[in-house]
């Protein structure tokens, strides 16, 4: 929902940045570091993620978070390849690929009698022919549960539509180990059609990951590709709009969105994003921090990078959310932040939009809000956050998707 | 000139601009709509070469030309000569195959061409012969145009057509009758046909010769000079011949407790449409919009809706087009909206309102509906300068007419602009600031009137 950043307002390219906020500097940190999410910056070369990841059995030791490289591929040797993705993975991706309704594949049924009124049926454009109401639409609440990953989405109470969107999945890497996705989106409601901006992102980058997760790909590689393919769908949204509508109306922005989404294996946790969405680890033992894993790409955001503000004055100001990095053909050159992370205990990744966070800004915020048994009934707990949003205002649209760490076999999951 | 291809029943489409979003306790939703109608594919010019239509090509039509013979046609006596002429032109100017007649308006109607309540069908001899009768014609007797339009009507009812239009021409008061006697004369002819009026010289009322175009859902315009009515006339013809289909109506439906705070044209002309809705169902009414060629009007709506919580979305209104009695054989005076067959155009527009919270999204105003909005009150402060210029207000008649010039600059209306700088001096348009000309000619004043209703589109 937040409004695009002005270019100009653009402020200088902050330095790589390292530490995940929330975190403390000193003590026993489940989770030190978060990956430098600039690729420019040479590697820290520290962990391999693949040399451990697909063996979750030495989790017990508090492995440090490994800043790993955000192009994996020249490592990639790592990531054995030894199942091609037809043997075990290909049927997975199917699957999985068409989660979110689409709300104009789905209409009203015809004889609907009105919500509003309870009086008027509902005509074909949605609205009801007695007092005009516009119906529910499918988008304005969505729910989605894949194995251990749930997601949940609402129009929230000031809006009319809802303009997020998500998908989630779950899938097997070679070695036979599971591994959940989950993707949410957030339409810049400055441009064009965001819904359509979000639905088309959220659906290609699941789709791209659960496709290029069987065959091998390394996942933080195949979370820079899956946003590359999220970024080449929102393209495409601005290309299939008329030239006619384009000259009627040529001041109107391409569509676009934000993205943010995680991959969690056995052992490892990837998360990518681009915009102002975010992700946060909340441990199960709530005795150790929990951390925001994600880096805005917002004015207030690289403000505080560059050192030119203090967080409070940076999110006073006006432009505090205005974004500086988005999906969508008119955007700067694209950035897919990636980071990869090895937890050494428990817990749920919440994945989530600003709808959300506005309520719950910092990692200790979150985890109060988050519930104790999120991990075992993360429905359940995706419900309550939304509910939190709501309850706070609802000013924007909510989405989170809960994924739990570690990612355990189908069936095994929830108890 | 490839006009044949053309379709005969024009494509209609329906445009909505309009600012949806209400602020939270908001209740008036604005939005103007653009009606197109495209005959399929030619140009709109296809209506200045009407000859190129072979018989049957073109839409059936009947037309009655209604002269003005009074007394007063004599002085000068060109004046009588003039209007033979046009009448002559106009006549020259029907598609073959059309049905016509032409109507000597006295304080009686006499049918000059062909007489004994018939109409003539339009060809080479029936042309000549109706000329040959228009020679005959002479000034002589009073005025009363009512007479001259029931006359119209009845002779336009005797045909089955299509489409049923009326040129009436005029130079002076209509004295010899009561407005009443004219109004109910306009009341009873609604809907029936469509009329354009012309008043000659400077002699004849504005408000008599707009009423009448305004009724019948025609033009009005002056033609101060009469040599001008040859020209003038053949125009009219023209675009009376590229008429593609009559007795259209704008059907709007609103929201269970919704209220239509107005309908109006507002381009080409601004007319005044919301008292003349015709119930058509539940929350239905219908709006005359008259007879279609390859044209595009605009229309100023304004609903009051029962607001809504933040967020909530409502349909203000549905446009939609439609003849009530396709086929026009067996037509009625009087509200017939409810019953019978309604022939519908297929193009809809939609009206909302969303109710946001968000101060930026809902003060802004649409671009289209500011303009016509300044363009409505542009006719407006005209009318009311000129009518208190009238009874000697000169300061009150000053400040009108310098909005009017301020309202005209700023909105390009050039020509409105000019037809004022006759009338007033200009000092600064983009402050309105004029000086009443102390001589101003009765021609100037009269076409100013007249055209006052002119507008222009929105600048793209």
């Amino acid at each position: 929902m937040s409004p695009k950043g002005d270019g100009a307002a653009r402020p200088a390219a902050p330095g790589p940045q390292a530490a995940v906020p929330g975190i403390p500097g000193t003590g026993a940190p489940a989770y030190p570091a978060a990956a430098d999410p600039h690729p420019a910056a040479p590697d820290a070369q520290s962990v391999s993620a693949s040399d451990t990841a697909p063996t979750g059995a030495d989790a017990a030791a508090p492995v440090q978070g490994a800043p790993v490289q955000d192009r994996p591929a020249a490592s990639g040797a790592g990531v054995r390849l030894d199942r091609r993705a037809s043997d075990e993975g290909g049927g997975g991706g199917d699957d999985y690929t068409l989660q979110a309704p689409d709300p104009r594949v789905a209409p009203e049924p015809h004889a609907a009698v009105c919500v509003a009124c309870r009086a008027g049926r509902v005509d074909d454009d949605g609205y009801c022919e007695n007092c005009g109401h516009a119906q529910p639409r499918e988008r304005d609440h969505m729910e989605q549960e894949r194995g251990p990953v749930a997601a949940v989405s609402d129009r929230g109470l000031r809006h009319h539509r809802n303009e997020d969107a998500f998908a989630v999945g779950t899938t097997t890497l070679p070695d036979g180990s599971p591994v959940s996705v989950a993707v949410v989106c957030d339409g810049v409601s400055s441009a064009t059609r965001p819904d359509e901006a979000s639905l088309a992102a959220s659906r290609a980058a699941n789709a791209s990951l659960l496709d290029a997760l069987p065959r091998g790909t390394h996942p933080q590689q195949a979370m820079h590709e899956a946003i590359l393919a999220a970024s080449e769908a929102v393209n495409a949204l601005a290309d299939e709009q008329g030239v006619e509508a384009r000259e009627h109306a040529p001041q109107q922005n391409a569509p676009a969105c934000t993205i943010v989404a995680a991959v969690v294996t056995a052992g490892l946790l990837v998360v990518g994003w681009v915009g102002d969405s975010r992700t946060y680890w909340i441990p199960v033992d709530r005795s150790a921090p929990a951390a925001r894993l994600t880096e805005d790409d917002s004015w207030a955001a690289q403000m505080v990078a560059a050192g030119l503000m203090g967080e409070a004055e940076a999110y006073a100001d006006h432009r505090a959310h205005a974004i500086t990095g988005w999906l969508g053909a008119d955007a700067y050159e694209l950035e897919p932040h990636t980071a990869a992370f090895k937890p050494d205990r428990p817990g749920v990744v919440v994945v989530c939009t600003d709808g959300l966070w506005n309520y719950a800004e910092s990692a200790d915020e979150m985890a109060e809000a988050v519930p104790a048994d999120a991990a075992e009934r993360p429905l359940h707990a995706a419900r309550v956050l939304v509910g939190h949003a709501l309850d706070g205002g609802g000013h924007d649209n909510v989405t989170v998707a809960l994924v739990p760490f570690p990612a355990v076999p189908q069936g095994a999951g929830s108890a | 000139m490839a006009i044949f291809s053309k379709s005969n029943v024009p494509r209609f489409s329906v445009d909505v601009y309009q600012n949806e979003y209400l602020p939270e306790g908001g209740r008036l939703v604005n939005a103007v709509v653009t009606v197109t109608a495209t005959g399929g594919g030619t140009i709109g010019s296809a209506v200045a070469a009407p000859h190129l239509y072979s018989p049957g090509e073109g839409p059936s039509a009947a037309v009655v030309l209604m002269v003005d013979c009074s007394g007063s046609m004599d002085h000068p006596p060109t004046k009588m000569r003039n209007a033979r002429d046009a009448t002559a032109a106009a006549i020259d100017t029907l598609r073959d195959g059309v049905h016509f007649a032409v109507v000597a308006g006295t304080h009686l109607a006499r049918e000059v061409y062909p007489g004994d309540g018939r109409l003539a069908v339009a060809g080479p001899d029936t042309r000549e012969q109706a000329k040959q009768a228009l020679r005959k014609l002479g000034a002589g007797g009073g005025t009363a145009i009512g007479t001259w339009l029931r006359r119209a009507d009845r002779l336009l009812a005797s045909a089955d057509v299509a489409i049923r239009h009326g040129i009436l021409l005029t130079d002076g008061r209509n004295e010899h009758e009561s407005p009443e006697d004219l109004k109910a004369a306009l009341d009873a002819c609604a809907g029936r046909f469509t009329c354009d009026a012309r008043g000659v010289g400077t002699d004849w009322e504005v408000k008599e010769v707009t009423a009448i175009a305004s009724g019948l859902l025609g033009t009005a315009d002056i033609v101060a000079d009469p040599g001008g009515l040859a020209a003038d006339f053949t125009r009219m013809m023209e675009t009376a011949m590229g008429k593609e289909v009559a007795d259209v109506s704008l059907r709007l439906w609103t929201p269970a407790g919704a209220t239509v705070t107005f309908v109006k044209q507002v381009a080409p002309t601004v007319e005044e449409l919301t008292d003349r809705r015709t119930e058509a169902g539940p929350r239905a009414g219908d709006y005359p919009l008259g007879s279609w060629g390859d044209e595009s009007r605009d229309y100023h709506l304004c609903v009051e809706v029962p607001p809504a919580a933040v967020g909530r979305e409502m349909l203000a209104a549905r446009v939609s087009l439609v003849i009530p009695h396709p086929g026009g054989a067996s037509r009625s005076t009087a509200a017939g909206g409810g019953g019978g067959s309604v022939q519908n155009l297929g193009a809809q527009g939609l009206v909302r309102a969303v109710w946001t919270d968000d101060l930026a999204a809902s003060t802004s105003i649409n671009p289209q509906v500011a303009h016509y909005t300044g363009q409505a009150e542009l006719a407006e402060v005209i009318q009311e300068g000129l009518d208190l210029r009238k009874v000697g207000d000169m300061d009150g008649a000053t400040a009108k007419l310098g909005r009017a010039v301020q309202l005209a600059s700023a909105s390009g209306n050039a020509d409105t602009a000019k037809l004022l700088a006759k009338v007033v001096d200009v000092v600064d348009a983009a402050t309105g600031t004029v000086r009443l000309k102390t001589k101003v000619e009765e021609a100037d004043e009269m076409t100013l009137e007249t055209r006052s209703t002119k507008t222009v589109r929105v600048k793209k």
